[in-house]
């Protein structure tokens, strides 16, 4: 066994002992990247830009797959965040892939708010992981990150300077998520328009103290190469899907009557930078920043704005709890005294309704009362008038009889009857008339008017003026036919 | 003319998966593959964030005096890790009550870095009444959680919480022969709950091959029985291919182990081993003794997952009753009964 014997310089507390032989425990780094990729990995990327600068596109020629979704429309009334999640796999590495899109972004004729909704975006992945640390239960090790890991911005190529919005938007997302500002739709300027156009960007973004994602240069492996990139930044990207024969190979590209721009040549675009940077050397990188730079911001700001703080080493421990406990209750008396409040309100309503309610009911039974007294005197009325027309029947019985009683006296003197009996069969016939008729009118007025129509009144007026008559006339009638008799004897 | 940017690592052209895929044709001859993307380049970025973070491993070492802790230490990382190459004196006192030292150590090898913590207990069943000897290695324990929860709280937070929390504990079983003593059981039980155990069978030369398996058997039935689950523990196989390897691991518990510092020549080779006047004992041997086995598992294959069980098994145990407990004092206190989900 080889003997390593390095001597190396005491941390804090430890001694640097040198080894005698092989340990064995080199292959730590190893059983770590197994773990990792039994696990799997994921990374999350926003792109933020305007529509139809190719976002969508940028990332399909990124990832080399074909990611679903349409072309977004241009009628958004505000912003809004799309996010679609995908499995690659590439030889044993499994990465999850979210694409955060913003939908609608510098579309609106007032753009004032449109920063907001992204924030409030990031915000909201932050908020759930912390959430997720600060349960007792928690299962921080299967929790799948939805925190933003890099924010692609889209600059669109004007070729002199940054839109105001850019800025702003840049300015509120620099202390949020890691970002890296791309040029897109990079072939419409030109290559002395373009170096032009980076330096103003970059003077622009220092001078408004935006601080964009530097690739790391501290460590010597990457140094170098990160270093180099550093200084091409913001990258100027084109994208493509679509391929192109050159020469003997089939490269994505996209054709021009005049030319074709293809994507990874280092001549016409930055794309191959801008792979390599965010993929293949930095992507561990911008996961670590993003947890312990923004995150831990965030998470300071958080519980700082919940009224935590932390105590000095003397002091009970879990003031975090406690604090926390505190303010619980606080908010749960306050949420009683609502209660309470909005209790008694409703016994209030209740009682107010019922008091209405009562009234109601004393008006109905009030009204049902008047209506009864109605109906009895109604029936009174009738039971009265039935009475008179009763009487009346009575008085033209006796009338009939005494009429009879003439007519056999009559039949005595023995006077032509003729004439005389047919006066008295006319008198019979009105009675009779006025008999069959009265039972008519009393059912018509018992039922009362509803049956009372235009045919029955017709009838009853006539029975009426036949009742005049007869009343009136019948009487004269038998008063001339006495005298008449008497007259002959 | 396409130029392509070389990546530092070559990959070479991988393999079509199912699902969702990454499409690859097939490369050109000569260039690199265009439709590469580059996502397994992430794991060489981590194996260099690794290096540059380096490791932390927290070994706690519990058995009676004179069983070989310390030598086997210095044997399992072939330096002068234990405590008695930092002590001042040479004559070994028993302590009146149990003492817990820790040591730490910076090791490299091959460009990993190691900071190494081992923690001695002597005193540990030394004394005539051993009740409750295993308090203070327990309340030893539970600080280091508690102080890594402390620190987790914090608003303001390092970037890395130091870690040391205990990872590992390594439990000498004197070689009767026979079967556990009531000690070791108790022992084992309790903190079975709250760290890795690995229990081994120290100085192993003073048994026979027969003896060793009989008093192995006899050690595997009395844990099965008082439903001590040691390392690696059956509940956290993740899946078949864990399982196997760990039954064939668990076939071998507790480990017979031999420990040297000492070099001696053996058929013309250097070796570590201990020598007698019937023959020389090579620790790395393993038809001789099983120290190769415990180093392979501790060191060589499972220390992340030793490390993992740790802190997301034994330290959100620790945290979910710790954070319990607060939450009914606080009720209590306030008056009220309602306990935090």
């Amino acid at each position: 066994m080889a003997a390593t014997e390095i001597a190396r310089q005491a941390g804090e507390g430890a001694r640097a002992v040198p080894l005698a032989g092989h340990v064995g425990f080199d292959s730590m780094p190893d059983q770590l990247v197994n773990k990792s990729v039994n696990h799997g990995f994921c990374f999350n990327i926003l792109c933020v830009g305007e529509t139809g600068l190719g976002k969508s596109t940028l990332m399909d020629t990124l990832f080399n797959t074909k990611f679903e979704g349409e072309p977004t429309q241009h009628n958004q009334p505000g912003v809004q965040l799309k996010s679609n999640t995908y499995e690659l796999q590439e030889s044993n590495v499994r990465l999850k892939l979210t694409v955060v899109n913003t939908v609608g972004f510098g579309d609106q004729i007032n753009k004032e708010d449109s920063y907001k909704s992204i924030v409030e975006f990031i915000d909201t992945q932050f908020e759930a992981y912390l959430q997720e640390e600060l349960k007792i239960k928690r299962t921080l090790h299967s929790y799948h990150d939805t925190r933003i890991h890099a924010c692609l911005y889209f600059i669109a190529p004007t070729g002199h300077s940054l839109k105001s919005l850019d800025l702003v938007t840049m300015k509120k997302l620099d202390s949020k998520v890691n970002i890296i500002p791309i040029i897109a739709k990079s072939d419409a300027i030109s290559k002395s328009e373009l170096t032009k156009f980076k330096i103003k960007i970059t003077s622009e973004l220092v001078s408004n103290g935006v601080l964009i994602y530097q690739f790391p240069i501290d460590d010597e492996t990457v140094a170098e190469i990160n270093s180099t990139m550093n200084a091409h930044l913001p990258f100027a990207v084109v994208g493509s899907t679509e391929e192109v024969k050159i020469g003997n190979k089939m490269v994505k590209a996209r054709q021009y009557p005049w030319g074709t721009v293809q994507v990874e040549n280092e001549n016409h675009c930055d794309f191959v930078k801008l792979r390599e940077m965010l993929i293949r050397v930095n992507m561990e990188d911008l996961r670590e920043q993003t947890h312990t730079r923004h995150y831990e911001l965030y998470r300071r700001c958080k519980l700082e704005e919940m009224g935590f703080k932390d105590t000095d080493p003397d002091c009970k421990p879990f003031s975090l709890q406690e604090t926390y406990e505190a303010k619980r209750n606080e908010f749960m008396g306050e949420l009683q005294k609502k209660e309470e409040e909005m209790r008694q309100m409703f016994v209030q309503r209740v009682k107010e309704k019922e008091a209405e309610l009562k009234e109601a009911e004393k008006e109905l039974h009030e009204k049902f009362d008047r209506l009864k007294k109605l109906h009895q005197d109604e029936k009174k009325k009738l039971e009265d008038k039935k009475k008179s027309l009763d009487d009346e029947l009575n008085g033209f019985k006796q009338k009939k009889t005494a009429a009879e009683l003439l007519q056999s006296q009559a039949l005595q003197a023995g006077v032509s009857p003729s004439a005389f009996t047919s006066l008295l069969l006319t008198q019979q016939a009105v009675f009779r008339v006025m008999f069959i008729r009265h039972p008519n009118r009393r059912e018509q007025t018992e039922t009362g008017r509803d049956y009372l129509d235009l045919s029955n009144e017709k009838r009853a007026f006539s029975c009426l003026v036949r009742n005049v008559l007869t009343w009136f006339m019948l009487p004269a009638l038998m008063n001339t036919t006495q005298l008449y008799w008497s007259s002959l004897i | 003319m396409s130029e392509v940017a070389v990546p530092e690592m070559m990959m070479p052209p991988p393999a079509m998966p199912a699902a969702f895929q990454v499409e690859k044709p097939v490369p050109g001859p000569g260039m690199g593959d265009f439709s590469y993307v580059g996502i397994d380049a992430i794991l060489e970025q981590m194996r260099r964030k690794a290096m540059k973070q380096g490791f932390e491993l927290n070994i706690m070492v519990v058995g009676q005096s004179g069983l070989g802790k310390s030598t086997l230490m210095n044997t399992l990382f072939k330096s002068k890790v234990s405590r008695k190459s930092v002590q001042a004196t040479s004559q070994e006192k028993i302590p009146k009550t149990i003492d817990i030292k820790s040591v730490s150590h910076d090791i490299e090898e091959k460009g990993v870095r190691m900071k190494l913590t081992v923690i001695d207990t002597p005193g540990f069943g030394d004394q005539i009444n051993n009740e409750n000897c295993w308090q203070p290695i327990m309340k030893f324990i539970n600080a280091q959680y508690e102080q890594y929860l402390q620190e987790e709280i914090n608003i303001n937070r390092k970037k890395r919480i130091p870690d040391s929390r205990v990872h590992c504990c390594i439990y000498f079983i004197p070689p009767t022969g026979h079967c556990l003593r009531p000690l070791d059981v108790e022992f084992m039980r309790r903190l079975s709950k709250v760290v890795n155990i690995v229990p081994v069978i120290a100085k192993a030369d003073t048994l026979t091959l027969e003896e060793r398996d009989f008093f192995k058997q006899k050690i595997r039935e009395e844990l099965r029985a008082n439903g001590i689950d040691v390392y690696p523990q059956k509940e956290f196989d993740e899946d078949a291919e864990d399982r196997m390897i760990n039954d064939k691991i668990r076939e071998m518990i507790p480990f017979a182990v031999v420990g040297s510092d000492q070099e001696y020549q053996v058929n013309g080779r250097r070796l570590l081993g201990r020598k007698t006047k019937w023959g020389t004992i090579e620790v790395e041997n393993i038809a001789h003794c099983e120290f190769a086995y415990l180093r392979d598992l501790l060191i060589r294959t499972h220390m992340e997952n030793i490390k993992d069980i740790t802190s997301s098994i034994h330290y959100e145990v620790y945290r979910v009753r710790r954070l319990n407990e607060n939450n009914t004092a606080i009720a209590h206190a306030n008056g009220t009964g309602q306990i935090l989900s």
